[in-house]
């Protein structure tokens, strides 16, 4: 297999600290949402410690906020987070083990593990920035969840000041450009975008990066003779 | 139980079994040669999906050019120079914050 540079440890680690520090005010950020949504400091840590996962806790927590029922929320979160089975599928073979370790595994499934875990094609390696991802990402997580929800009243607008935003698709732009050394992946890169762009206006968020799977078909048909 | 507890128990448990149903009901299992191969372009089609959703729309229904387009498009800059991933992601952040200070 092609397109994927086989970074050493030392980088993948790297990879995995700086998503973990790109995340850091997205946790201040829901410990905040969690304030404003009058849920108690143990409930937003709990929701940061067993759901672990950025967009769905957003998206639960919003509708709470906004006066919407326990049924609501729970199918916002659901729905957002149907990209995750389909990360699930991409980590499968590295994530291998005696069931019970594969689901303690699986619960670090979150975007950026997923990006850090595709990083390599060995499969040791695969799962070992997978772990890192999700490890220090679940420390820095559930870190700044507390602190945003214990100490953040009055500056929400700090991150955006600071453009801390725009770290994560960075973040994951990074992780791509090693992956578009051959043709066949740089076409999947950009039917995979384009059918997010279009998806974004029609459907809930999390749903775009579903159907954005079907970007792999653009890849060329095993009969086809390699032109690059 | 609050409305918060209960949809965290089901958030909780649903959201773990989206997650691990993958590796559960495939872990074991070599994939065929072509499901293989599609697996190792899946990355590429979801990375760059989730570049244009966090990068463009960030939460909601539309996407929109402003300051982070400007912090993506210097990442772009980064990465053509070969720099490394913390110098690309702070570069990015930077300039953002850079167009939001000047921008009207």
């Amino acid at each position: 297999m092609t397109g994927a540079a086989n970074p050493p440890r030392t980088e993948l680690r790297a990879q995995a600290v700086s998503m973990a520090a790109a995340v850091a005010p997205f946790g201040l950020a829901f410990g905040l949402l969690c304030s404003e949504a009058d849920l108690s400091i143990l409930e937003s840590s709990a929701y940061s410690a067993l759901v672990f996962t950025g967009g769905s806790q957003f998206a639960a927590v919003g509708v709470l906020r906004d006066g919407g029922t326990p049924a609501a929320a729970a199918s916002a979160g659901m729905l957002i987070g149907l990209r995750l089975l389909a990360f699930g599928v991409v980590m499968a073979p590295a994530l291998r083990g005696p069931v019970l370790k594969r689901i303690a595994m699986s619960h670090l499934m979150i975007d950026e593990s997923m990006a850090v875990g595709s990083a390599s094609d060995d499969l040791d390696d695969r799962r070992f920035g997978y772990l890192w991802g999700g490890l220090s990402i679940f420390v820095v997580w559930n870190l700044t969840t507390f602190v945003g929800r214990s100490f953040l009243g009055s500056n929400p607008t700090v991150a955006v000041d600071l453009g801390l935003d725009a770290t994560v698709p960075a973040a994951f732009l990074a992780l791509l450009w090693p992956r578009l050394s051959t043709g066949e992946h740089r076409r999947v890169a950009i039917c995979g975008g384009l059918i997010a762009a279009i998806t974004v206006p029609l459907a809930p968020p999390g749903i775009p990066i579903v159907v954005a799977v079907l970007g792999v078909l653009a890849a060329k048909r095993p009969q086809e003779p390699p032109v690059d | 139980m609050t409305d918060a507890g209960l949809v965290l128990l089901l958030l909780g448990v649903g959201i773990l079994i989206l997650k691990s149903t993958g590796p559960v009901a495939l872990g074991s299992r070599t994939l065929p040669a072509g499901v293989a191969r599609a697996a190792d372009l899946v990355p590429a089609a979801l990375l760059s999906a989730l570049i244009v959703t966090s990068g463009f729309a960030a939460g909601g229904q539309s996407l929109t050019i402003d300051a982070r387009t400007c912090g993506l498009a210097a990442a772009v800059v980064a990465l053509r120079l070969r720099s490394p991933f913390v110098v690309t992601v702070a570069l990015a952040a930077f300039v953002t914050a850079l167009v939001r200070l000047v921008s009207p």
